[in-house]
């Protein structure tokens, strides 16, 4: 359980209602091919968002754009009140510091201990002493149920405890705004129920923002405020979890029950049928 | 047809050349970012140690081993080269400046490149592919400075110790070989190897060739494993490249630096 | 692996490279002679230097005293002026005799100095009156073969 006393390290708490906004995002890597269309955005301070879709629709793609490690080519990203192109490198550090990134499958450093990746984002930004540094390792440790793993190795540990790991890391600094990149990809049902939760209660004990990347339906509307439905590269359906459930929208429903064939078709674009097998009349 | 497979031909070899100058620049530039990193990554002096430690001492072994039977292997032929013309006498000298001169930094760069520049190629290479360079970019720790630089300078350290640790066992090799099993004198082979070979220019060149040689392996096996396609077969492909490019870099630079030192002196 | 251990061990590492260097330096190289000694110039000039090379030794009873800094040619005499540096402290008279020699059949050209009997010493800048040129293999054939001829001929 994460204590509710807020650790001395002063959050910068989100100076804005909304947190994050995409106005009219277009984006693609290949000039030819966009990624992204029209997207249209808001995260509110404090919520939990979920943006789902299919794989390789390009919900990873939104979560560099808030990062600033890609630009839109249309549109504007903006975190908090600033525009996130605007920002020169010094002002695009400084509000990384204030993002905290789960990435799929942890992308913890292996070189390094599970104390030492927990305490990386504090040696790299921080001048605190050891001792301090110890405590507040610790103590995000203990938020996510492992501090008794803190002398383990990235690779001594089982895919979900790495995932916690991570996201003790990534709440380290007690950023204002935490991005999820598919936290249940991979889990166990077990893991799959303590990420969700661990998600849901940091959320709303640190008092930050979560952004939520994932395919999995069931976990997301246990535990979030808001959900956008992208495919193809744009907003096809959103709403909050009980609007999504009573939804008739074919997309949603297509996801929400798990339905092969839909608004999302079972068959890549193909010639037909009796074309292909013409021969073998 | 003829002439449209020529046009292809043509075009391909054109964008090949197009994209080889542009990785060219980008190498350029990602090489000056590597030095206004460097200042950051020495102050860790931790983390550039560590490097030293898995380029260098990791190194040690085989380094020391291939020393000492290049050296021996000179001292067999050279004696039984030079004995021909009655110079047998000069094994000293003969072993001394081959290996001083062009045996010690090449051969231990190409060693140093396979077995060190793979790894650190390997490394950066995997590290991007589990996105770690990219979490690190997120966390606003600029890759360069912690994963890179380190291990640049880890290369160029090491590898003028390797070189002159590598003739020392060639020269070690080759007077077991030649005083103890073949019969030289000893006096001699010391004696002539003394007089012929100078701490300027011979030494000294073999230290700079090395020094050169360490910057050039250093420079492709990180470049590589940072540019590499994050996946398997990118670590791969990106690891041949560094091992088949660092040691056709060291036998270019190997001629270009020999021409301009020893030139005077024939 | 911990801190220390690898301390340790990059410790070792360059202290063993390091000491291979210093004992190329001193044991395959020759850094302890000549380098650091402060010199003075003299220069000789000879009808044909065979051989000699720039940085070759200068000798005197078998002993490097000198090294060979510049060669040039003086289009005015046809001589070729070789200039040397000395170690200070060895000193030689005005009528010193510089000779191109070489160590051995095939070994190295060097310059060997004949100190003469003269109370005047070379000071720095001294230029040495007596030399002898090297020794040309094909003159010296043909010097042979022209003594035979003219001694056999007479038969």
């Amino acid at each position: 359980m994460p204590s509710d006393a807020r650790p001395p390290l002063a959050a910068p708490t989100c100076p804005t209602e909304i947190a994050v906004e995409l106005a009219d995002v277009s984006f693609g890597y290949d000039r030819r091919r966009p990624v992204l269309t029209g997207i249209d955005m808001q995260i509110p301070r404090g919520k939990v968002v979920a943006i789902m879709g299919g794989s390789g629709c390009g919900k990873t793609t939104i979560l560099r754009l808030i990062g600033g490690q890609l630009h839109p080519q249309a549109g504007r990203v903006t975190v908090a009140g600033q525009n996130v192109r605007d920002l020169d490198r010094d002002g695009l550090y400084a509000l990384r510091r204030k993002i905290g990134m789960l990435f799929q499958f942890g992308a913890l450093f292996t070189d390094l201990s599970v104390f030492e990746n927990v305490a990386f984002p504090l040696r790299e930004h921080t001048e605190l002493p050891e001792e301090l540094i110890r405590d507040l390792v610790l103590m995000k440790l203990n938020a996510v149920g492992l501090r008794g793993a803190w002398q383990l190795r990235p690779s001594e540990l089982s895919g979900g405890m790495g995932r916690r790991v991570a996201l003790a890391r990534a709440v380290a600094l007690d950023p204002m705004l935490v991005m999820y990149d598919e936290p249940f990809a991979g889990l166990d049902p077990i893991s799959l129920g303590v990420v969700g939760q661990l998600i849901r209660k940091m959320n709303d004990a640190l008092g930050i923002t979560s952004v939520v990347v994932t395919h999995d339906i069931y976990e997301s509307l246990k535990i979030v405020d808001y959900i956008y439905f992208v495919s193809a590269g744009r907003i096809v359906a959103r709403g909050t979890p009980d609007e999504v459930k009573s939804s008739t929208d074919p997309f949603v429903r297509q996801f929400v029950d798990g339905e092969s064939d839909g608004p999302v078709p079972f068959h890549y674009p193909a010639k037909a049928l009796a074309e292909e097998f013409a021969h073998a009349g | 047809m003829p002439a449209d497979t020529i046009a292809f031909v043509v075009r391909r070899v054109g964008r090949a050349t197009q994209s080889s100058i542009a990785r060219l620049g980008f190498a350029a530039r990602f090489f000056a970012l590597v030095l206004y990193h460097s200042p950051a990554a020495l102050k860790r002096l931790q983390l550039t140690l560590r490097e030293i430690y898995f380029s260098g001492v990791l190194s040690l072994v085989i380094i020391v081993v291939s020393g000492l039977f290049v050296g021996m292997v000179l001292g067999l032929q050279g004696y039984d080269t030079l004995n021909r013309y009655g110079a047998g006498d000069s094994l000293g000298i003969f072993v001394g400046l081959s290996l001083v001169r062009e045996l010690g930094p090449v051969v231990s760069g190409l060693l140093f490149a396979s077995r060190a520049g793979s790894a650190i190629t390997a490394e950066i290479g995997l590290m991007k592919t589990t996105e770690q360079i990219d979490a690190m970019e997120m966390m606003a720790v600029d890759p360069l400075a912690r994963v890179v630089a380190p291990r640049f300078w880890g290369g160029v350290i090491s590898m003028p110790l390797l070189a002159a640790l590598f003739s020392v066992m060639g020269v070690f090799g080759a007077y077991i070989v030649g005083v103890r099993l073949i019969g030289v004198d000893n006096g001699t082979f010391w004696g002539n190897m003394q007089s012929g070979i100078d701490f300027w220019p011979d030494v000294t060149n073999g230290i700079i060739k090395s020094v050169a040689f360490g910057i050039a392996v250093s420079l492709i096996a990180v470049f590589e494993g940072y540019d590499s396609k994050p996946t398997a077969e990118g670590v791969s492909t990106a690891t041949t490249r560094t091992v088949v490019g660092a040691s056709l870099a060291i036998l270019a630079l190997d001629f270009i630096l020999t021409v301009f030192m020893f030139r005077g002196a024939a | 692996m911990n801190r220390a251990t690898i301390d340790l061990w990059v410790g070792i590492f360059v202290t063993i490279g390091i000491g291979a260097i210093v004992f190329l330096a001193l044991k395959v190289g020759n850094l302890t002679s000549l380098q650091t000694a402060p010199t003075y110039h003299l220069e000789a000039a000879f009808d044909n230097i065979g051989g000699l090379k720039l940085r070759a030794p200068v000798k005197a009873a078998g002993v490097v005293v000198g090294r060979v800094d510049v060669v040039r040619f003086d289009p005015k005499t046809y001589q070729a002026i070789v200039g040397m540096r000395i170690n200070d402290g060895v000193q030689f008279s005005k009528d010193t005799i510089a000779s191109i020699l070489t160590s051995g059949l095939l070994g190295e050209v060097y310059i060997g100095l004949d100190s003469g009997g003269d109370t005047v010493m070379l000071a720095d800048g001294g230029h040495i009156a007596k030399t002898q040129s090297a020794v040309v293999l094909e003159k010296l054939i043909g010097q042979f073969l022209f003594d035979k001829a003219s001694t056999g001929g007479g038969k």
